[in-house]
Protein backbone atom coordinates (compact mmCIF):
# COMPACT_ATOMS: atom_id res chain seq x y z
CA UNK A 1 0.00 0.00 0.00
CA UNK A 2 2.86 2.53 1.33
CA UNK A 3 4.93 1.10 -2.14
CA UNK A 4 6.70 4.20 -3.71
CA UNK A 5 5.46 6.44 -1.25
CA UNK A 6 8.22 7.60 0.67
CA UNK A 7 11.32 6.15 2.89
CA UNK A 8 11.15 2.82 4.55
CA UNK A 9 10.47 3.72 8.09
CA UNK A 10 11.91 0.12 9.88
CA UNK A 11 14.36 -2.05 8.22
CA UNK A 12 13.91 -5.98 8.47
CA UNK A 13 17.18 -6.07 11.32
CA UNK A 14 15.40 -3.82 13.08
CA UNK A 15 12.45 -5.97 13.69
CA UNK A 16 14.60 -8.50 14.35
CA UNK A 17 16.23 -6.62 16.85
CA UNK A 18 12.91 -5.79 18.90
CA UNK A 19 11.29 -9.00 18.52
CA UNK A 20 14.82 -10.16 20.28
CA UNK A 21 13.90 -7.38 23.53
CA UNK A 22 10.59 -8.20 23.36
CA UNK A 23 11.66 -12.43 23.52
CA UNK A 24 10.12 -13.45 20.62
CA UNK A 25 11.41 -15.93 17.98
CA UNK A 26 10.33 -15.02 14.45
CA UNK A 27 10.59 -17.17 11.40
CA UNK A 28 11.86 -15.82 8.06
CA UNK A 29 8.61 -15.33 6.97
CA UNK A 30 7.06 -14.11 9.64
CA UNK A 31 9.62 -11.09 9.98
CA UNK A 32 9.37 -10.50 6.29
CA UNK A 33 5.61 -9.59 7.07
CA UNK A 34 6.33 -7.94 10.40
CA UNK A 35 8.38 -5.89 8.60
CA UNK A 36 6.47 -4.44 6.36
CA UNK A 37 2.74 -4.60 8.48
CA UNK A 38 5.24 -2.25 11.08
CA UNK A 39 6.43 0.06 8.16
CA UNK A 40 2.87 0.92 7.28
CA UNK A 41 1.69 1.83 10.62
CA UNK A 42 4.65 3.52 11.60
CA UNK A 43 4.00 5.05 7.80
CA UNK A 44 0.46 6.14 9.09
CA UNK A 45 1.49 7.45 12.66
CA UNK A 46 3.89 9.71 10.94
CA UNK A 47 0.63 11.85 10.46
CA UNK A 48 1.51 13.35 13.09
CA UNK A 49 5.10 14.87 12.75
CA UNK A 50 3.45 17.71 11.16
CA UNK A 51 1.88 19.08 14.79
CA UNK A 52 3.62 21.34 17.14
CA UNK A 53 3.59 19.61 19.85
CA UNK A 54 6.31 21.52 21.79
CA UNK A 55 4.33 22.97 24.18
CA UNK A 56 1.93 20.63 24.86
CA UNK A 57 3.26 18.26 28.35
CA UNK A 58 2.62 14.47 27.80
CA UNK A 59 -0.42 12.59 29.16
CA UNK A 60 0.32 9.18 31.12
CA UNK A 61 -2.96 8.70 31.80
CA UNK A 62 -6.46 10.31 31.73
CA UNK A 63 -7.83 10.85 35.41
CA UNK A 64 -5.71 13.70 37.54
CA UNK A 65 -4.47 10.78 39.61
CA UNK A 66 -1.65 10.70 41.55
CA UNK A 67 -0.06 7.43 43.37
CA UNK A 68 -2.57 5.76 45.97
CA UNK A 69 -1.11 4.28 48.85
CA UNK A 70 -2.57 1.93 51.21
CA UNK A 71 -1.25 1.73 54.84
CA UNK A 72 1.30 -0.65 55.00
CA UNK A 73 -0.40 -3.34 56.93
CA UNK A 74 -0.92 -7.11 56.44
CA UNK A 75 -3.78 -7.99 54.85
CA UNK A 76 -5.36 -10.41 52.96
CA UNK A 77 -3.38 -12.66 50.33
CA UNK A 78 -3.65 -15.46 47.55
CA UNK A 79 -2.97 -18.83 49.33
CA UNK A 80 0.47 -20.01 48.14
CA UNK A 81 0.33 -23.65 47.43
CA UNK A 82 -2.94 -22.44 45.09
CA UNK A 83 -0.52 -19.95 43.49
CA UNK A 84 1.91 -22.30 43.08
CA UNK A 85 -0.22 -25.22 41.38
CA UNK A 86 -0.59 -22.98 38.68
CA UNK A 87 2.72 -22.86 37.96
CA UNK A 88 4.06 -24.96 34.75
CA UNK A 89 7.05 -26.30 37.40
CA UNK A 90 7.39 -25.93 41.25
CA UNK A 91 9.32 -27.02 44.14
CA UNK A 92 9.47 -26.79 47.25
CA UNK A 93 7.12 -23.39 47.21
CA UNK A 94 9.14 -21.79 44.50
CA UNK A 95 8.58 -21.47 40.94
CA UNK A 96 11.70 -23.80 39.33
CA UNK A 97 13.04 -22.18 35.99
CA UNK A 98 15.95 -23.59 33.77
CA UNK A 99 19.41 -22.34 34.60
CA UNK A 100 19.17 -18.16 34.41
CA UNK A 101 23.27 -17.90 33.78
CA UNK A 102 26.06 -20.69 32.69
CA UNK A 103 25.49 -24.05 33.39
CA UNK A 104 22.94 -25.81 35.68
CA UNK A 105 24.04 -26.74 38.98
CA UNK B 1 -37.04 -11.62 28.43
CA UNK B 2 -34.41 -8.43 29.86
CA UNK B 3 -32.68 -8.26 32.81
CA UNK B 4 -34.55 -6.07 34.25
CA UNK B 5 -37.89 -7.82 33.64
CA UNK B 6 -36.04 -11.46 34.73
CA UNK B 7 -34.96 -9.88 37.80
CA UNK B 8 -38.56 -8.84 38.79
CA UNK B 9 -39.87 -12.04 38.20
CA UNK B 10 -37.45 -13.67 40.25
CA UNK B 11 -37.35 -11.92 43.31
CA UNK B 12 -41.26 -11.50 43.17
CA UNK B 13 -41.05 -15.52 43.03
CA UNK B 14 -42.78 -15.36 40.14
CA UNK B 15 -40.23 -17.34 38.42
CA UNK B 16 -37.26 -19.76 39.26
CA UNK B 17 -34.27 -18.46 38.84
CA UNK B 18 -33.49 -22.11 37.91
CA UNK B 19 -35.79 -22.30 35.07
CA UNK B 20 -34.45 -18.98 33.59
CA UNK B 21 -31.13 -20.41 33.59
CA UNK B 22 -32.11 -23.86 32.41
CA UNK B 23 -33.79 -21.45 29.08
CA UNK B 24 -31.04 -19.79 28.82
CA UNK B 25 -28.42 -23.02 28.94
CA UNK B 26 -30.53 -24.81 26.32
CA UNK B 27 -30.53 -22.00 23.44
CA UNK B 28 -26.71 -21.51 24.00
CA UNK B 29 -26.87 -25.93 23.31
CA UNK B 30 -28.82 -25.44 20.47
CA UNK B 31 -27.06 -22.43 19.03
CA UNK B 32 -23.98 -21.73 19.80
CA UNK B 33 -22.12 -24.29 17.82
CA UNK B 34 -22.98 -21.81 14.38
CA UNK B 35 -22.13 -18.63 16.59
CA UNK B 36 -18.87 -20.06 18.68
CA UNK B 37 -20.00 -16.99 21.25
CA UNK B 38 -18.12 -18.97 24.34
CA UNK B 39 -15.15 -20.40 25.15
CA UNK B 40 -16.55 -22.14 28.02
CA UNK B 41 -19.88 -22.77 29.48
CA UNK B 42 -20.14 -23.09 33.12
CA UNK B 43 -23.52 -24.95 32.86
CA UNK B 44 -23.22 -26.95 35.93
CA UNK B 45 -22.07 -23.63 37.85
CA UNK B 46 -24.63 -21.59 37.16
CA UNK B 47 -27.37 -24.13 37.90
CA UNK B 48 -26.14 -24.60 41.24
CA UNK B 49 -26.16 -20.62 41.52
CA UNK B 50 -29.86 -20.44 40.46
CA UNK B 51 -31.29 -22.99 42.61
CA UNK B 52 -29.04 -21.11 45.64
CA UNK B 53 -30.83 -17.73 44.48
CA UNK B 54 -34.16 -19.76 44.44
CA UNK B 55 -33.52 -20.54 48.18
CA UNK B 56 -32.71 -16.98 49.11
CA UNK B 57 -36.21 -16.35 47.75
CA UNK B 58 -37.83 -19.08 49.32
CA UNK B 59 -36.23 -18.29 52.68
CA UNK B 60 -37.67 -14.23 52.50
CA UNK B 61 -34.28 -13.16 51.69
CA UNK B 62 -33.58 -10.42 48.81
CA UNK B 63 -31.11 -12.05 46.26
CA UNK B 64 -30.38 -8.47 44.57
CA UNK B 65 -31.03 -5.97 41.72
CA UNK B 66 -30.01 -8.82 39.38
CA UNK B 67 -31.74 -11.99 40.93
CA UNK B 68 -30.88 -15.00 38.17
CA UNK B 69 -30.01 -13.09 35.41
CA UNK B 70 -27.85 -15.32 33.15
CA UNK B 71 -24.53 -13.21 32.42
CA UNK B 72 -21.42 -14.20 30.17
CA UNK B 73 -18.14 -12.88 30.64
CA UNK B 74 -15.89 -12.01 28.28
CA UNK B 75 -12.59 -14.23 28.71
CA UNK B 76 -10.26 -12.03 30.33
CA UNK B 77 -11.98 -11.60 33.47
CA UNK B 78 -10.75 -13.95 36.17
CA UNK B 79 -13.37 -16.12 37.43
CA UNK B 80 -11.94 -18.37 40.69
CA UNK B 81 -12.08 -21.96 39.10
CA UNK B 82 -13.14 -21.14 36.02
CA UNK B 83 -10.28 -21.02 33.01
CA UNK B 84 -9.55 -17.96 32.03
CA UNK B 85 -7.88 -17.52 28.63
CA UNK B 86 -7.87 -14.47 26.67
CA UNK B 87 -8.39 -16.44 23.89
CA UNK B 88 -4.30 -17.01 23.95
CA UNK B 89 -2.39 -20.43 24.13
CA UNK B 90 -0.38 -18.68 25.98
CA UNK B 91 -2.86 -18.99 29.56
CA UNK B 92 -3.39 -22.73 28.53
CA UNK B 93 -4.59 -25.10 32.08
CA UNK B 94 -4.69 -21.65 33.98
CA UNK B 95 -7.32 -21.16 36.43
CA UNK B 96 -7.42 -17.77 38.26
CA UNK B 97 -7.45 -18.17 41.65
CA UNK B 98 -9.54 -15.09 42.71
CA UNK B 99 -12.69 -13.08 40.88
CA UNK B 100 -12.37 -10.10 39.27
CA UNK B 101 -13.94 -7.55 41.64
CA UNK B 102 -16.93 -7.18 38.84
CA UNK B 103 -17.60 -10.74 38.86
CA UNK B 104 -17.82 -10.73 43.06
CA UNK B 105 -20.24 -7.53 42.80
CA UNK B 106 -22.55 -9.29 39.90
CA UNK B 107 -22.44 -12.22 42.08
CA UNK B 108 -23.79 -10.29 45.19
CA UNK B 109 -26.43 -8.74 43.39
CA UNK B 110 -27.67 -12.09 42.55
CA UNK B 111 -26.38 -12.54 38.46
CA UNK B 112 -25.45 -16.14 37.24
CA UNK B 113 -22.42 -16.51 35.17
CA UNK B 114 -23.32 -18.92 32.88
CA UNK B 115 -20.06 -18.65 30.53
CA UNK B 116 -16.81 -17.40 29.13
CA UNK B 117 -17.07 -15.57 26.31
CA UNK B 118 -14.44 -15.77 22.77
CA UNK B 119 -12.67 -12.69 21.67
CA UNK B 120 -9.22 -11.30 19.99
CA UNK B 121 -6.45 -12.82 21.95
CA UNK B 122 -5.53 -10.45 25.16
CA UNK B 123 -8.79 -8.10 23.24
CA UNK B 124 -6.31 -6.95 20.34
CA UNK B 125 -8.58 -7.10 17.21
CA UNK B 126 -11.58 -5.84 15.87
CA UNK B 127 -13.49 -8.60 14.59
CA UNK B 128 -12.82 -11.84 17.69
CA UNK B 129 -11.31 -13.34 14.39
CA UNK B 130 -7.61 -13.06 16.29
CA UNK B 131 -8.21 -16.10 18.87
CA UNK B 132 -6.57 -19.27 19.29
CA UNK B 133 -10.03 -20.78 19.61
CA UNK B 134 -11.19 -19.76 16.54
CA UNK B 135 -13.41 -16.67 15.35
CA UNK B 136 -17.30 -16.09 16.49
CA UNK B 137 -19.83 -15.57 14.24
CA UNK B 138 -22.39 -12.81 14.00
CA UNK B 139 -25.93 -14.17 14.68
CA UNK B 140 -27.30 -11.66 12.19
CA UNK B 141 -25.51 -13.17 9.42
CA UNK B 142 -22.77 -15.94 10.39
CA UNK B 143 -20.70 -15.08 7.50
CA UNK B 144 -19.64 -12.19 8.83
CA UNK B 145 -17.41 -11.02 12.53
CA UNK B 146 -19.66 -9.98 15.15
CA UNK B 147 -16.57 -7.09 15.65
CA UNK B 148 -14.56 -7.19 18.47
CA UNK B 149 -12.08 -7.51 20.93
CA UNK B 150 -15.35 -8.68 22.42
CA UNK B 151 -17.16 -10.30 20.26
CA UNK B 152 -18.39 -12.82 21.78
CA UNK B 153 -19.95 -11.39 24.11
CA UNK B 154 -21.73 -9.17 21.62
CA UNK B 155 -23.17 -11.51 19.96
CA UNK B 156 -23.96 -14.19 22.99
CA UNK B 157 -26.39 -11.22 23.67
CA UNK B 158 -27.09 -10.68 20.33
CA UNK B 159 -28.23 -14.51 20.03
CA UNK B 160 -30.11 -14.56 23.34
CA UNK B 161 -27.96 -16.76 25.19
CA UNK B 162 -27.76 -14.29 28.12
CA UNK B 163 -29.50 -11.03 28.63
CA UNK B 164 -26.42 -9.34 29.98
CA UNK B 165 -22.67 -9.95 29.27
CA UNK B 166 -19.72 -7.57 30.24
CA UNK B 167 -16.79 -6.94 27.98
CA UNK B 168 -13.56 -4.66 27.52
CA UNK B 169 -13.20 -1.50 25.65
CA UNK B 170 -9.44 -0.02 25.17
CA UNK B 171 -9.92 1.35 22.24
CA UNK B 172 -14.13 0.62 21.46
CA UNK B 173 -13.97 -3.09 21.53
CA UNK B 174 -17.07 -2.89 23.87
CA UNK B 175 -19.00 -0.51 21.22
CA UNK B 176 -17.93 -1.51 17.87
CA UNK B 177 -19.35 -5.22 18.51
CA UNK B 178 -22.23 -3.64 19.99
CA UNK B 179 -23.09 -2.05 16.63
CA UNK B 180 -22.09 -4.77 14.51
CA UNK B 181 -24.17 -7.14 16.42
CA UNK B 182 -27.17 -4.68 17.00
CA UNK B 183 -26.87 -4.37 20.84
CA UNK B 184 -26.19 -1.82 23.51
CA UNK B 185 -22.63 -1.66 24.74
CA UNK B 186 -21.63 0.76 27.23
CA UNK B 187 -17.90 2.33 27.79
CA UNK B 188 -17.97 3.72 31.19
CA UNK B 189 -15.60 6.98 32.40
CA UNK B 190 -12.16 5.33 32.94
CA UNK B 191 -12.04 4.69 36.89
CA UNK B 192 -15.64 4.33 37.20
CA UNK B 193 -15.69 0.05 36.71
CA UNK B 194 -13.02 -1.39 39.17
CA UNK B 195 -10.28 -2.96 36.53
CA UNK B 196 -9.44 -5.53 39.54
CA UNK B 197 -9.17 -8.93 37.67
CA UNK B 198 -9.37 -7.83 34.26
CA UNK B 199 -6.11 -8.95 32.47
CA UNK B 200 -4.56 -5.71 31.39
CA UNK B 201 -4.07 -4.95 28.15
CA UNK B 202 -3.10 -1.44 28.02
CA UNK B 203 -4.11 0.22 31.58
CA UNK B 204 -4.48 3.83 30.39
CA UNK B 205 -6.81 2.89 28.45
CA UNK B 206 -8.77 -0.21 29.39
CA UNK B 207 -12.29 -0.17 30.89
CA UNK B 208 -14.85 -3.22 31.79
CA UNK B 209 -18.75 -2.52 30.82
CA UNK B 210 -22.27 -4.20 29.65
CA UNK B 211 -23.70 -5.89 27.05
CA UNK B 212 -27.17 -5.83 26.94
CA UNK B 213 -30.55 -5.57 24.70
CA UNK B 214 -31.67 -2.50 26.35
CA UNK B 215 -30.82 0.65 27.62
CA UNK B 216 -32.32 0.14 31.06
CA UNK B 217 -30.90 -3.21 31.27
CA UNK B 218 -27.30 -1.59 30.58
CA UNK B 219 -28.00 1.39 33.36
CA UNK B 220 -29.27 -1.13 35.98
CA UNK B 221 -26.03 -3.62 35.36
CA UNK B 222 -23.57 -0.33 35.04
CA UNK B 223 -25.50 0.74 38.55
CA UNK B 224 -24.28 -2.82 39.97
CA UNK B 225 -20.61 -2.81 38.42
CA UNK B 226 -19.92 1.06 39.07
CA UNK B 227 -17.61 2.49 41.99
CA UNK B 228 -14.46 2.76 44.05
CA UNK B 229 -12.49 -0.36 44.90
CA UNK B 230 -9.50 -0.53 46.91
CA UNK B 231 -7.92 -3.09 44.96
CA UNK B 232 -8.13 -0.85 41.94
CA UNK B 233 -5.42 2.29 42.30
CA UNK B 234 -6.93 3.93 39.43
CA UNK B 235 -10.59 3.57 40.42
CA UNK B 236 -12.28 6.81 41.30
CA UNK B 237 -12.75 6.89 44.76
CA UNK B 238 -16.22 8.64 45.35
CA UNK B 239 -19.32 7.06 44.93
CA UNK B 240 -21.20 8.36 41.61
CA UNK B 241 -25.47 8.70 41.77
CA UNK B 242 -26.95 5.43 39.94
CA UNK B 243 -27.57 6.10 36.23
CA UNK B 244 -30.99 3.92 36.25
CA UNK B 245 -33.08 6.71 38.58
CA UNK B 246 -32.97 9.09 35.64
CA UNK B 247 -33.33 7.38 32.62
CA UNK B 248 -36.72 8.55 31.47
CA UNK B 249 -35.55 12.29 32.01
CA UNK B 250 -35.81 12.83 28.30
CA UNK B 251 -33.28 15.42 26.73
CA UNK B 252 -35.47 18.56 26.03
CA UNK B 253 -32.98 21.19 26.07
CA UNK B 254 -29.61 19.64 26.29
CA UNK B 255 -27.04 20.86 23.70
CA UNK B 256 -25.51 17.61 21.18
CA UNK B 257 -22.84 17.90 19.11
CA UNK B 258 -22.99 16.08 15.95
CA UNK B 259 -18.69 15.55 15.92
CA UNK B 260 -17.93 16.23 12.41
CA UNK B 261 -14.35 14.49 12.66
CA UNK B 262 -15.42 11.51 13.23
CA UNK B 263 -19.10 11.71 11.22
CA UNK B 264 -18.06 12.36 7.44
CA UNK B 265 -14.30 11.39 5.61
CA UNK B 266 -15.00 7.51 5.65
CA UNK B 267 -18.14 6.42 7.10
CA UNK B 268 -20.13 4.59 4.91
CA UNK B 269 -23.31 6.51 3.33
CA UNK B 270 -26.19 3.66 5.13
CA UNK B 271 -24.08 4.37 8.40
CA UNK B 272 -24.28 8.01 8.35
CA UNK B 273 -27.97 8.19 7.31
CA UNK B 274 -28.76 6.33 10.51
CA UNK B 275 -27.14 9.01 12.41
CA UNK B 276 -29.03 11.85 10.56
CA UNK B 277 -32.14 9.95 11.80
CA UNK B 278 -30.99 9.61 15.31
CA UNK B 279 -30.01 13.23 15.39
CA UNK B 280 -33.69 13.78 14.35
CA UNK B 281 -35.29 11.89 16.89
CA UNK B 282 -33.20 13.65 19.66
CA UNK B 283 -34.21 17.15 17.73
CA UNK B 284 -37.50 16.16 17.91
CA UNK B 285 -37.80 15.06 21.93
CA UNK B 286 -36.40 18.62 22.39
CA UNK B 287 -32.40 18.58 22.52
CA UNK B 288 -30.61 21.56 20.43
CA UNK B 289 -28.17 19.90 17.68
CA UNK B 290 -25.31 21.62 16.16
CA UNK B 291 -21.99 20.66 14.63
CA UNK B 292 -19.40 19.96 16.67
CA UNK B 293 -15.38 20.01 16.11
CA UNK B 294 -12.76 18.15 17.40
CA UNK B 295 -10.33 18.70 15.40
CA UNK B 296 -7.90 16.48 17.18
CA UNK B 297 -10.03 13.20 16.83
CA UNK B 298 -8.83 12.68 13.60
CA UNK B 299 -5.14 11.82 14.98
CA UNK B 300 -6.99 9.56 17.56
CA UNK B 301 -5.86 6.31 15.51
CA UNK B 302 -2.03 7.37 15.28
CA UNK B 303 -2.21 8.24 18.79
CA UNK B 304 -3.73 4.88 19.82
CA UNK B 305 -1.90 2.33 17.94
CA UNK B 306 0.93 3.75 19.45
CA UNK B 307 -0.06 4.20 23.53
CA UNK B 308 -1.91 1.10 23.10
CA UNK B 309 0.78 -1.04 22.31
CA UNK B 310 3.08 0.67 24.04
CA UNK B 311 1.35 -0.04 27.24
CA UNK B 312 0.94 -4.11 26.20
CA UNK B 313 4.64 -4.12 25.38
CA UNK B 314 5.08 -4.04 28.89
CA UNK B 315 1.44 -5.65 30.57
CA UNK B 316 2.26 -8.52 28.15
CA UNK B 317 6.08 -9.50 29.84
CA UNK B 318 4.71 -11.08 32.46
CA UNK B 319 3.64 -14.30 30.01
CA UNK B 320 7.64 -15.82 30.45
CA UNK B 321 6.61 -19.47 30.95
CA UNK B 322 7.24 -18.67 34.78
CA UNK B 323 4.21 -18.43 36.94
CA UNK B 324 1.00 -19.69 35.08
CA UNK B 325 0.49 -21.02 31.50
CA UNK B 326 2.06 -22.43 28.84
CA UNK B 327 5.95 -23.10 29.26
CA UNK B 328 7.77 -24.48 26.48
CA UNK B 329 11.11 -25.85 27.54
CA UNK B 330 14.72 -24.28 26.42
CA UNK B 331 18.32 -24.87 28.27
CA UNK B 332 18.23 -21.91 29.75
CA UNK B 333 15.52 -19.43 31.35
CA UNK B 334 15.90 -16.88 28.74
CA UNK B 335 15.82 -19.73 25.49
CA UNK B 336 12.76 -20.83 28.01
CA UNK B 337 10.87 -17.68 28.21
CA UNK B 338 11.27 -16.97 24.01
CA UNK B 339 10.52 -20.74 23.04
CA UNK B 340 7.22 -20.25 25.29
CA UNK B 341 6.45 -16.44 24.24
CA UNK B 342 7.08 -17.51 20.62
CA UNK B 343 4.62 -20.37 20.30
CA UNK B 344 1.71 -18.85 23.19
CA UNK B 345 1.00 -15.96 21.24
CA UNK B 346 -0.78 -15.58 18.04
CA UNK B 347 0.13 -12.90 15.13
CA UNK B 348 -1.47 -9.77 16.32
CA UNK B 349 -0.40 -10.07 19.37
CA UNK B 350 3.18 -10.36 18.43
CA UNK B 351 3.01 -7.76 16.21
CA UNK B 352 1.35 -5.16 18.85
CA UNK B 353 4.36 -6.07 21.51
CA UNK B 354 6.62 -5.25 18.81
CA UNK B 355 5.18 -1.90 17.66
CA UNK B 356 4.96 -1.28 21.82
CA UNK B 357 8.63 -2.41 22.07
CA UNK B 358 9.96 -0.29 18.90
CA UNK B 359 7.90 2.44 20.29
CA UNK B 360 9.71 2.54 23.79
CA UNK B 361 12.98 1.34 22.83
CA UNK B 362 16.30 4.26 22.63
CA UNK B 363 16.27 6.56 20.01
CA UNK B 364 12.84 6.08 19.12
CA UNK B 365 10.72 6.72 22.83
CA UNK B 366 10.50 10.78 21.61
CA UNK B 367 9.63 10.43 17.61
CA UNK B 368 6.95 7.94 18.82
CA UNK B 369 5.66 7.20 22.33
CA UNK B 370 6.65 11.09 23.44
CA UNK B 371 4.81 12.32 20.81
CA UNK B 372 1.87 10.08 20.61
CA UNK B 373 0.91 10.95 24.67
CA UNK B 374 1.38 14.57 23.35
CA UNK B 375 -1.27 14.46 20.60
CA UNK B 376 -3.29 12.58 23.81
CA UNK B 377 -3.11 15.92 25.37
CA UNK B 378 -4.00 17.70 22.33
CA UNK B 379 -7.03 15.46 21.70
CA UNK B 380 -7.98 15.84 25.58
CA UNK B 381 -7.78 19.78 24.78
CA UNK B 382 -9.74 19.72 21.72
CA UNK B 383 -13.14 17.76 23.68
CA UNK B 384 -12.34 19.85 26.72
CA UNK B 385 -13.24 22.79 24.77
CA UNK B 386 -16.15 21.51 23.09
CA UNK B 387 -17.70 20.48 26.57
CA UNK B 388 -18.21 24.05 27.05
CA UNK B 389 -20.86 24.17 24.66
CA UNK B 390 -21.98 20.83 24.43
CA UNK B 391 -23.84 18.48 26.59
CA UNK B 392 -22.99 15.55 24.66
CA UNK B 393 -21.66 14.49 21.25
CA UNK B 394 -22.46 11.99 18.82
CA UNK B 395 -21.25 10.14 16.16
CA UNK B 396 -21.57 6.43 14.41
CA UNK B 397 -19.97 3.65 16.43
CA UNK B 398 -18.40 2.26 13.52
CA UNK B 399 -17.62 3.62 9.83
CA UNK B 400 -19.50 0.22 8.41
CA UNK B 401 -21.93 -2.52 9.34
CA UNK B 402 -20.65 -5.69 9.54
CA UNK B 403 -17.68 -7.22 7.14
CA UNK B 404 -17.06 -10.61 6.21
CA UNK B 405 -14.81 -12.93 7.73
CA UNK B 406 -11.25 -12.82 6.54
CA UNK B 407 -11.60 -9.70 4.45
CA UNK B 408 -9.49 -7.79 6.64
CA UNK B 409 -7.27 -10.14 8.22
CA UNK B 410 -4.23 -10.23 6.16
CA UNK B 411 -4.45 -6.14 6.31
CA UNK B 412 -3.96 -4.78 9.84
CA UNK B 413 -4.15 -1.13 9.13
CA UNK B 414 -7.84 -1.98 7.12
CA UNK B 415 -8.53 -4.00 10.77
CA UNK B 416 -6.96 -0.66 12.79
CA UNK B 417 -9.18 1.45 10.82
CA UNK B 418 -12.31 -0.29 12.08
CA UNK B 419 -11.82 1.75 15.16
CA UNK B 420 -11.76 5.26 14.07
CA UNK B 421 -14.70 6.62 15.83
CA UNK B 422 -14.46 4.93 19.16
CA UNK B 423 -10.69 5.33 20.36
CA UNK B 424 -10.72 9.04 20.90
CA UNK B 425 -13.01 8.36 24.25
CA UNK B 426 -10.22 6.11 25.58
CA UNK B 427 -7.74 8.29 24.63
CA UNK B 428 -9.73 10.42 26.58
CA UNK B 429 -11.29 8.80 29.16
CA UNK B 430 -14.67 9.78 28.74
CA UNK B 431 -18.02 7.98 28.91
CA UNK B 432 -18.98 6.91 25.62
CA UNK B 433 -21.80 4.20 24.55
CA UNK B 434 -23.19 2.19 21.16
CA UNK B 435 -27.48 2.24 20.73
CA UNK B 436 -28.53 0.15 18.02
CA UNK B 437 -30.29 2.64 15.53
CA UNK B 438 -31.92 0.35 12.20
CA UNK B 439 -30.10 -1.51 9.41
CA UNK B 440 -28.20 -0.60 7.07
CA UNK B 441 -28.66 -1.28 2.88
CA UNK B 442 -27.23 -4.57 3.70
CA UNK B 443 -29.90 -5.12 6.57
CA UNK B 444 -27.41 -5.27 9.04
CA UNK B 445 -27.31 -3.31 12.70
CA UNK B 446 -26.27 0.05 12.56
CA UNK B 447 -24.80 1.94 16.03
CA UNK B 448 -25.13 5.26 17.27
CA UNK B 449 -22.31 6.11 19.40
CA UNK B 450 -23.19 8.94 22.10
CA UNK B 451 -20.02 10.23 24.04
CA UNK B 452 -20.24 12.24 27.37
CA UNK B 453 -17.76 14.08 29.47
CA UNK B 454 -16.09 12.32 32.20
CA UNK B 455 -18.85 11.08 34.33
CA UNK B 456 -21.32 12.50 32.35
CA UNK B 457 -23.34 8.57 32.26
CA UNK B 458 -26.66 9.48 33.83
CA UNK B 459 -26.97 12.02 30.94
CA UNK B 460 -25.78 9.43 28.01
CA UNK B 461 -28.08 7.28 29.17
CA UNK B 462 -31.10 9.73 28.66
CA UNK B 463 -30.65 10.32 25.40
CA UNK B 464 -29.64 6.27 24.89
CA UNK B 465 -33.28 5.64 25.98
CA UNK B 466 -34.34 8.53 23.65
CA UNK B 467 -33.64 7.08 20.61
CA UNK B 468 -34.06 3.42 21.97
CA UNK B 469 -38.13 4.60 22.04
CA UNK B 470 -38.13 6.21 18.72
CA UNK B 471 -36.75 3.45 17.31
Amino acid sequence: MRIGMGQQRITRAECAHVAALARLELTDEELDRFTGQLDELLDHVAEVEALDLEALPPTMHALPIANLLRPDTPGEVLDRDEVLAQAPFAEDGQFRVPPVLGEAP
Amino acid sequence: MTAVEIAAAVRSGQRSARSVVDEHLDVIVGGDADIHAFNLVAAAQARVRADEIDGAVAAGRDPGPLAGVPVALKDNLCTRGLATTCSSRILEGWTPPYDATVVEQLHNAGAVVVGKTNMDEFAMGSSTENSAFGPTRNPCDTSRVPGGSSGGSAAAVAAGFAPVALGSDTGGSIRQPAALCGVVGVKPTYGLVSRYGLVAFASSLDQIGPFTTTVADAAAVLDVIGGPDARDSTSISEPQPPVSHTLADGVDGLRVGVLTELSGNGIALDVAARLQAAVGALESAGARVAEASVPAAVYGLSAYYLIAPAEASSNLARYDGVRYGLRVDGPSTPDMNTATRSAGFGDEVKRRIMIGTYALSAGYYDAYYGKAQKVRTLIINDFASVWEQFDLLVSPTSPTTAFPLGERTTDPMAMYMSDVCTVPVNLTGQAAMSVPYGVGDDGLPVGVQIMAPALGEPVMFRAAAVLEASL
